[in-house]
């Protein structure tokens, strides 16, 4: 417990709620944070396409998301009451996205069928 | 929790685990966030209300891109570069995704070393931050100097769906702004440590409440927003 002398004039709940993680845990997230956007580069950079690029891209963006979040932003050490505040919300825009994405290709339709392909 | 609580209420009381620690938490009667103090609490909650708008604005670009008749254009052409006589497909955008995660590495580390009182490491990590975040920015102001002059504007460009440069100027310029104040932020926050504000408590001028360092924790999940949202950016409308 490396900050068992930190802050002696706060009460015993300031104690948890100092996040004290080893420096090495940050270098790992570090090499991986970059091993998987060089990763993600070289999807473009080699032209995948099709489903395999769009999966890819999808694969390596929630990995980094989840280690940012989890470890740089310290939400794996949290509680649970904390961590679904947080993170159930966001997802609820995918309703939005399927609203969305119903909702664009209804236009896309309407200006195939009225406008012929321009604009 | 029938039993009476005897300890004293700034104290964590023990909670069951999983789910019925969640529903203990948010229904305690008391404060439903333990263990995180009310700054962080609120960073939070900002950062939620902010991950909705960058969502709009990438919903937005989803519904634009999808319902267009006219090719979109090619990013991966659009921001290529050529160094040395090579073309480099995306490069400067890969170039400055590594220079954002670096920014939160250096970040991370800055956090670590606050808590372990280390008043010089701490300002040097943020001060690094902050640079590789203004460096971040100075790229981000040649790519939108290069595209300009390239002829893109809000209502068109000269490679396809007229939407490109509305969504790419909207999305990109409201995360450049968001990593401007963060680096203002880093810079005030660093100074503070520097000049050892919270060894001795001494109190801000804005809300004169002491000064802790769980601030720079706090900046940091703000920084670390900021790389985050680059992430979902970087895979929607460069990758895609």
């Amino acid at each position: 417990m490396a900050h068992a002398e930190t802050h002696p004039a706060q009460t015993a709940a300031a104690h948890t709620e100092h996040q004290q993680h080893p420096i090495k845990l940050y270098l790992l997230v570090w090499g991986l944070l970059f091993i998987l956007s060089a990763l993600s580069y070289l999807v473009d950079y080699f032209g995948l396409q099709g489903y395999l690029r769009w999966s890819l891209i999808l694969i390596f963006m929630m990995l980094k998301a989840g280690l940012i979040v989890a470890v740089f932003m310290h939400m794996a050490w949290e509680r649970l009451a904390l961590i679904y505040a947080i993170i159930l919300p966001p997802l609820l825009v995918l309703v939005f996205v399927a609203l969305m994405v119903s909702e664009s290709n209804y236009v896309l339709f309407t200006r195939l069928t009225f406008f012929g392909g321009g604009e | 929790m029938s039993a009476p609580m005897k300890k004293p209420a700034a104290e964590t009381l023990p909670r069951p685990a999983g789910l019925a620690g969640l529903a203990a938490d948010w229904a305690s009667d008391q404060r439903t966030f333990k263990d995180v103090s009310w700054g962080k609490a609120m960073m939070w909650i900002f950062l939620l209300s902010d991950t909705f708008v960058f969502g709009c604005f990438l919903l937005a670009y989803m519904s634009a891109r999808m319902s267009t008749a006219v090719p979109w254009p090619n990013p991966s052409e659009v921001f290529a570069l050529e160094i040395g006589g090579t073309h480099m497909p995306l490069i400067l955008i890969a170039i400055m995704t590594f220079v954002l995660i670096s920014s939160s590495g250096t970040m991370a580390m800055a956090v670590n070393y606050g808590y372990r009182r280390d008043r010089r490491k701490t300002a040097a990590l943020m001060l690094l931050t902050a640079l590789f975040g203004a460096t971040f920015v100075g790229m981000q102001a040649f790519e939108w100097s290069k595209l300009i002059a390239e002829g893109v504007r809000p209502w068109g460009n000269p490679w396809g769906a007229a939407q490109f440069g509305s969504s790419f100027f909207m999305i990109t310029g409201f995360h450049g702004t968001h990593v401007t104040f963060g680096v203002i932020f880093l810079l005030i926050v660093a100074r503070k440590v520097w000049r050892g504000d919270f060894e001795t408590e001494r109190r801000g001028f804005f809300t004169s409440r002491k000064g802790r360092y769980e601030i720079v924790e706090i900046t940091g999940l703000y920084w670390h927003f900021v790389d985050l949202v680059w992430v979902f950016i970087f895979a929607f409308f460069y990758l895609w």
